[in-house]
């Protein structure tokens, strides 16, 4: 077809077909995300004002404050380990689901998805009823006479973690399902009649294909749990606190919407370097692929 | 049987549940052969080739290999290779070290290894692609790296599972034959799996014709299509006409089988073959003769006529009786409608008991 047959009505297509896509987009992301930039270069006067004079003020608190770096880094190492214990937690699971020769495979993948069904905010609260002093474990291991007064292990940073953990999970066990379930079996059955024993022939075939998957899984988790609030707010104590909470303090509570701004950014730059160095190196269709599974 | 075979499979059963996949089969494999186990799918005959890899476990029955017993040992202890249909090569690693990958296991020397994957990418006739993913590579060439890769290890017998259908027509002829070739350069024991009777024929020194998990058949591609022993593989081999009918005389070493529809089929009798049996006989499309209609002998009209260039297949249709006939052409293709004499001579028919065993 020659080019300039193509009506206008044509060529107009495409985008009318992405317009609603791009608008949202424009309008829930592109716009808060400009207007948050602009924000964090006016200047904070006090609590709920802020002065419209471009200033480099903000930027330079975050840079040269260690109250922010040490919780930009403890956000680092918390979603770190929580991403490395799912790892650890769903890698076994997704690849018995995988290599299960059970009938009814979908009702193990149905128990994945059912927690998704209760509200992510009761599910949290729910440790409280565990961890608390008056939660499951300890009463039953005081009745037991095996400790003599409660543990402390609600409002720590180890419930913080498990409680990510265990919102977490899922995910991870999907990514890496769905990168084991397209293994092609016979690769299994080839390097054993190589030569391998079974897990000598996981070490070289299973493991290495599904990489893709883990690290997919892992970078949700990190990115998810880098970018937790809820969490952190019900089952940590204030030290427990998270980037997330640090900005929700500092806009709810001292209303400080240019420092907010800055810090938001901040976390949005660090997740987003993450993705883009495990996009260079892996795809991120990877991880939509595990989401789509 | 003897200690010199190289495969020995003894009452071999496997079942799953009710299922019965491979029935009490017994099959001796003599060193360097190139046996083929030919059937339709489900006839147990991949099956039986993932025993002998221990990919599946008999439910009963011993498996020999190198006069040792393997059957009972774990897989990566067997030194079998195999080649799978889907090529099954590691798409995360290098051709070297896909053909390196059994010598890795097998602790042989770095220096040994390099050396072994140049002559076995040599043997496959792919020198030089050491450093390629698999996924570079065309179906054909991964079909090679594939056999590379299991004959390089040196093992007691090379097990192929329908390594050609994933090849299109021409690839598939051309990789026929270089199979062969190879298999006989490196003297290899091999079983190889097929539902393609082209094939089984081209490249076997022993055909076993196998069906619902039972041995139909043992025997040279000439035994096999010639004189086959069963109703099953007179008709998966080839093309053949079934044609029931009853003996209704006996002399001088031929029997006279009287057909459906009155007609009469002079076949050379078999020694058991006794007076007013039943039998089924069996006349292959190339044994029908046709001619011209005033040659004498049977007459019959030709129903459709199908050229296939040096030959032509035609079905005549013989007083109610349908036959089909392949002939080469020699002077003329006959065309529908035509009407034709037919002949057949008496030691082209074979004569089935109504077990549908030949008789002898």
């Amino acid at each position: 077809m020659n080019a300039s047959i193509l009506s206008a009505a044509d060529r107009r297509r495409p985008w009318l077909l992405l317009a609603p896509s791009l608008i949202t987009l424009f309008v829930l992301m592109i716009l808060p995300i400009g207007i948050m930039t602009i924000f964090s270069f006016y200047e904070f006067v006090t609590a709920g004002v802020e002065k419209e004079v471009f200033t480099t003020q903000n930027w330079r608190d975050f840079l040269t404050d260690p109250f922010y770096h040490m919780f930009l880094w403890k956000t680092i190492r918390v979603s770190a380990i929580t991403a490395i214990l799912c790892a650890l937690l769903g890698y076994p699971a997704a690849y018995c689901i995988a290599m299960t020769t059970y009938r009814h495979k979908w009702v193990l993948l149905l128990l994945l998805i059912v927690p998704f069904w209760i509200s992510f905010t009761i599910r949290t609260f729910s440790w409280i009823h565990i961890l608390g002093e008056q939660g499951a474990i300890n009463v039953t291991l005081l009745k037991l006479g095996l400790i003599s007064e409660p543990l402390p292990m609600l409002y720590t940073e180890g419930a913080v973690i498990m409680g990510m953990i265990h919102f977490l999970l899922p995910y991870m066990i999907l990514n890496v399902y769905v990168a084991i379930e397209g293994i092609d079996r016979n690769l299994i059955s080839a390097a054993r009649t190589l030569g391998c024993t079974a897990g000598q022939a996981f070490y070289e075939v299973v493991l290495p294909l599904s990489l893709p998957g883990l690290m997919a899984g892992l970078l949700l988790c990190f990115v998810l749990a880098a970018g937790s609030y809820v969490t952190p707010q019900i089952l940590g104590s204030t030290r427990d606190a998270l980037f997330g909470n640090i900005i929700f303090d500092t806009i709810m509570g001292e209303l400080n919407w240019p420092m907010g701004s800055t810090l938001s950014l901040v976390l949005l730059i660090l997740l987003g370097a993450v993705a883009a160095v495990y996009s260079r190196y892996m795809g991120l269709s990877r991880v939509f692929k595990g989401l789509g599974g | 049987m003897t200690a010199a075979a190289a495969v020995d499979l003894r009452n071999v059963t496997l079942a799953y549940g009710e299922f019965v996949a491979v029935k009490d089969v017994s099959l001796s494999i003599r060193k360097g052969e190139f046996v083929t186990l030919l059937g339709p799918s489900g006839c147990g005959k991949t099956t039986i080739l993932r025993s002998i890899a221990g990919l599946v476990q008999p439910t009963g029955g011993e498996i020999d290999v190198a006069g040792r017993r393997i059957d009972n040992i774990p897989i990566h202890k067997r030194n079998i290779g195999l080649v799978f249909q889907n090529y099954a090569l590691f798409p995360h690693k290098t051709i070297f070290d896909n053909i390196a990958f059994g010598l890795k296991y097998r602790d042989v020397e770095k220096s040994q290894i390099s050396a072994k994957v140049t002559r076995a990418l040599e043997m496959v006739r792919l020198p030089g692609v050491e450093k390629k993913l698999p996924s570079e590579m065309s179906g054909g060439q991964q079909q090679r790296i594939a056999l590379a890769r299991a004959i390089v290890i040196e093992p007691d017998v090379l097990l192929l599972d329908e390594p050609l259908s994933a090849l299109d027509a021409n690839l598939r002829e051309e990789m026929r034959t270089e199979l062969k070739i190879i298999q006989r350069e490196v003297g290899i024991t091999t079983i190889f799996v097929t539902h393609d009777q082209d094939e089984a024929l081209a490249m076997s020194d022993r055909i076993v014709v196998m069906n619902k998990g039972l041995i139909e058949q043992v025997g040279t591609p000439e035994e096999v299509y010639r004189r086959p022993e069963s109703r099953f593989v007179a008709s998966f081999l080839g093309q053949s006409n079934l044609l029931p009918g009853r003996v209704t005389g006996v002399a001088e070493g031929l029997a006279t089988v009287r057909l459906d529809k009155g007609h009469d089929l002079v076949a050379a009798a078999p020694a058991s073959l006794k007076n007013d049996a039943a039998v089924t006989a069996i006349v292959r499309a190339q044994k029908v003769v046709l001619g011209p209609p005033d040659r004498g002998g049977p007459k019959g009209r030709i129903i459709s006529t199908s050229y296939l260039g040096g030959s032509a297949a035609y079905f005549v249709d013989m007083g109610g009786i349908t036959l089909q006939s392949i002939a080469t052409i020699d002077d003329r293709v006959w065309r529908e409608g035509e009407d034709v004499s037919i002949t057949i001579a008496p030691a082209d028919v074979l004569l089935l008991d109504e077990g549908g065993h030949r008789l002898k």
